[in-house]
């Protein structure tokens, strides 16, 4: 345990003493603005047409035309810029020789593994606690649902925790930082649209491309719906990628 | 302290190493001695638990490397090859990070930090980014994280490398004070650096122990001479005789597993061979082969750095 937290904590480091976390965040707070200033402005429209037409009123839902659709652009945002935020844990640390620090010293292959992996994932956390202006202001103009809001968050952190071991495996098995992001950047995205193809399937293809398919889990999510079935799904899909690059750093030693 | 049996490594169908064998007493400073690609990392890494090895086993500190890895981590302290530092951090922050893998006790990090950063006089440099540092200091930033944590046995890649020579002295100074307490192997290409640190040497070429031994002895090994072998035909008691009175030839001896076949030993330097063959021509004895003998331990001496630039080469602990 302390020694995932020495890793976590020089990662954290490494992230917040070189301008990679401001330029991470700061771009995830600019284009996650853009996106709910324009989300924002058509939800006004809807508005003003509502006004015209009473009847539609009641259509109107600041928490699913809103919030939901904001929480869903985060996480194509995350398809973008977690490539780059894990491209350089194992990839470096290979590149410049200092693996032989770490596995030279008595702590194990998971406890190096989880305290990047949770290094990144606070970083994450940094950001979309910062996102949460946005929601914060609907809530001044408003009165959105808390829940949904929050389990949507739970999501993203979730989606996060499941795209940042596919970088991990991905920097695991290069000594060249962009190829690590770009390979990422591959994965994620055909984990992303992996979805699509399920339309055109059989039943059976399809339920279990639904099934894989990480952002049809989100949807519940944002819905506000709990469903232990979800969580269970993003943890073993992590807990999945964690063990992969384990096996991927392993072999290297090996050959 | 440490034992290595049988030890051997491939990479692809190559082997870097093969039946090493050899043994470190507590205390003890072992000299690694190699030319280039003699395979000094590849071992080091393979009893630092880094690599795992494909045949034989190593010991340290009773603990077997492949099976009982953390035990065996937990009590080496390890200066890798070139001493690879997270260049974007603080000298003093990245000591600090070591202190918590290693393992040392909350309480004791501020002092064996301190501790090293005096022993390894580095402490003017300790707020510095690593990146900052001129190779000698870096050099010895990665020398202070391998003390840290105060280990049983300290297994040192090329310690001094890129150091200049009165930094090379001091940090010979500082090894030699850890002889007694520590076990200490560090391997070199540089002759006079396991005379002056070392008290017993391991010498390997190609991936095995050419010779192991203290120092001394191995130069008795080496005698200074040049020796040729030679054999003949005809051979009789006069041969012998003969050869020995030929200018610079000190002493010929009969190769008992060969009739008729002797070891002409001449001084430095002295060719003898053109005096031999006409001789032997002239007496008709029958020249069946002459070859110069050179040991193997010579040709591993002949790659070696023998002479240092700066740093007296008397200068006897
Ligand atoms: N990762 C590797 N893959 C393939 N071959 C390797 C690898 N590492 C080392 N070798 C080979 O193994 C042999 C021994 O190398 P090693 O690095 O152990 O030598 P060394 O004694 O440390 O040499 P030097 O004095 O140059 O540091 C060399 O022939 C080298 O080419
Ligand atoms: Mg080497």
């Amino acid at each position: 345990m302390r020694n995932i937290w020495a890793i976590l904590l020089r990662e954290l480091k490494v992230y917040f003493a070189s301008p990679i976390a401001y330029v991470f965040t700061a771009v995830f707070l600019i284009v996650s603005g853009f996106f709910f200033w324009s989300i924002l402005q058509m939800f006004n429209t809807w508005c003003m047409q509502a006004m015209q037409y009473p009847q539609y009123a009641g259509q109107l839902n600041i928490n699913e035309m809103v919030i939901r659709p904001l929480l869903q652009n985060m996480s194509v945002v995350f398809l973008m810029i977690i490539p780059f935020l894990t491209m350089r844990l194992f990839s470096d640390e290979r590149r410049t020789g200092t693996d032989e620090l770490l596995l030279t010293s008595p702590i194990t292959m998971n406890q190096i593994i989880l305290g990047k992996f949770f290094g990144a994932l606070s970083v994450v956390v940094v950001m979309l606690l910062l996102t949460g202006l946005y929601p914060l202001f609907a809530f001044q103009y408003s009165s959105p649902e808390l829940g949904p809001v929050m389990s949507g968050y739970l999501g993203l952190v979730l989606l996060a925790a499941c795209f940042i071991p596919i970088g991990l495996l991905c920097s695991a098995l290069t000594e060249n930082q962009i190829v690590a992001a770009v390979l990422t950047f591959g994965c994620l995205l055909l984990l992303w649209v992996i979805g699509w193809s399920a339309e055109s399937a059989g039943y059976m293809t399809r339920e279990i491309i639904r099934y894989l398919s990480l952002t049809d889990h989100l949807e519940d999510l944002a819905k506000g719906v709990i469903d232990t079935k979800d969580i269970v799904f993003y943890l073993s899909f992590s807990a999945m990628g964690l063990f992969l690059t384990k096996m991927a750093l392993e072999s290297r030693r090996w050959r | 302290m440490i034992e290595v049996e049988n030890l051997g490594k491939k990479y692809g169908n190559n082997f870097a190493v093969r039946n090493l064998n050899f043994s470190v007493k507590k205390g003890e400073i072992l000299g690694f001695l190699g030319p280039n690609g003699a395979g000094k990392t590849t071992t080091m890494r393979i009893l630092t638990c880094y690599l795992p090895a494909t045949e034989g086993s190593a010991r340290v500190a009773g603990f077997d490397v492949f099976k009982e890895g953390l035990q065996v981590r937990k009590r080496i302290g390890y200066l890798p090859e070139n001493s690879p530092l997270y260049r974007e951090m603080s000298v003093t922050s990245f000591l600090d990070f070591i202190t918590r893998i290693k393992g040392v006790p909350r309480r004791k990090r501020k002092d064996r930090i301190a501790s090293v950063l005096d022993r390894c006089k580095i402490d003017e440099v300790k707020n510095r980014l690593i990146q900052h540092l001129s190779k000698g200091y870096r050099q010895r930033v990665g020398l202070a994280a391998a003390l840290i944590h105060d280990p049983e046995v300290l297994i040192l890649d090329e310690p001094t490398i890129g150091l200049d020579p009165k930094q090379i002295i001091e940090i010979r100074e500082l090894i030699k004070s850890l002889a007694g307490d520590h076990t200490v192997i560090l391997s070199t290409h540089i002759l006079p650096e396991v005379t002056q640190t070392c008290q017993r040497v391991v010498i390997i070429n190609e991936g095995k122990v050419v010779a192991e031994d203290t120092f001394e002895k191995l130069q008795e090994r080496l005698r200074k001479a040049e020796r040729l072998s030679v054999r003949v035909k005809r051979d009789s008691s006069i041969v012998p005789q003969k050869l020995a009175s030929i200018g610079g030839v000190v002493s010929v001896a009969p190769i008992d597993a060969a009739p008729g076949g002797y070891i002409v030993e001449s001084t430095l330097g002295a060719d003898v061979r053109e005096e031999v063959a006409r001789i032997v021509a002239q007496e008709n004895w029958g020249l069946l082969e002459m070859k110069p003998m050179v040991m193997s331990l010579e040709d591993v001496f002949l790659k070696l750095t023998t002479e240092e630039e700066g740093i007296p080469s008397n200068q006897e602990s």
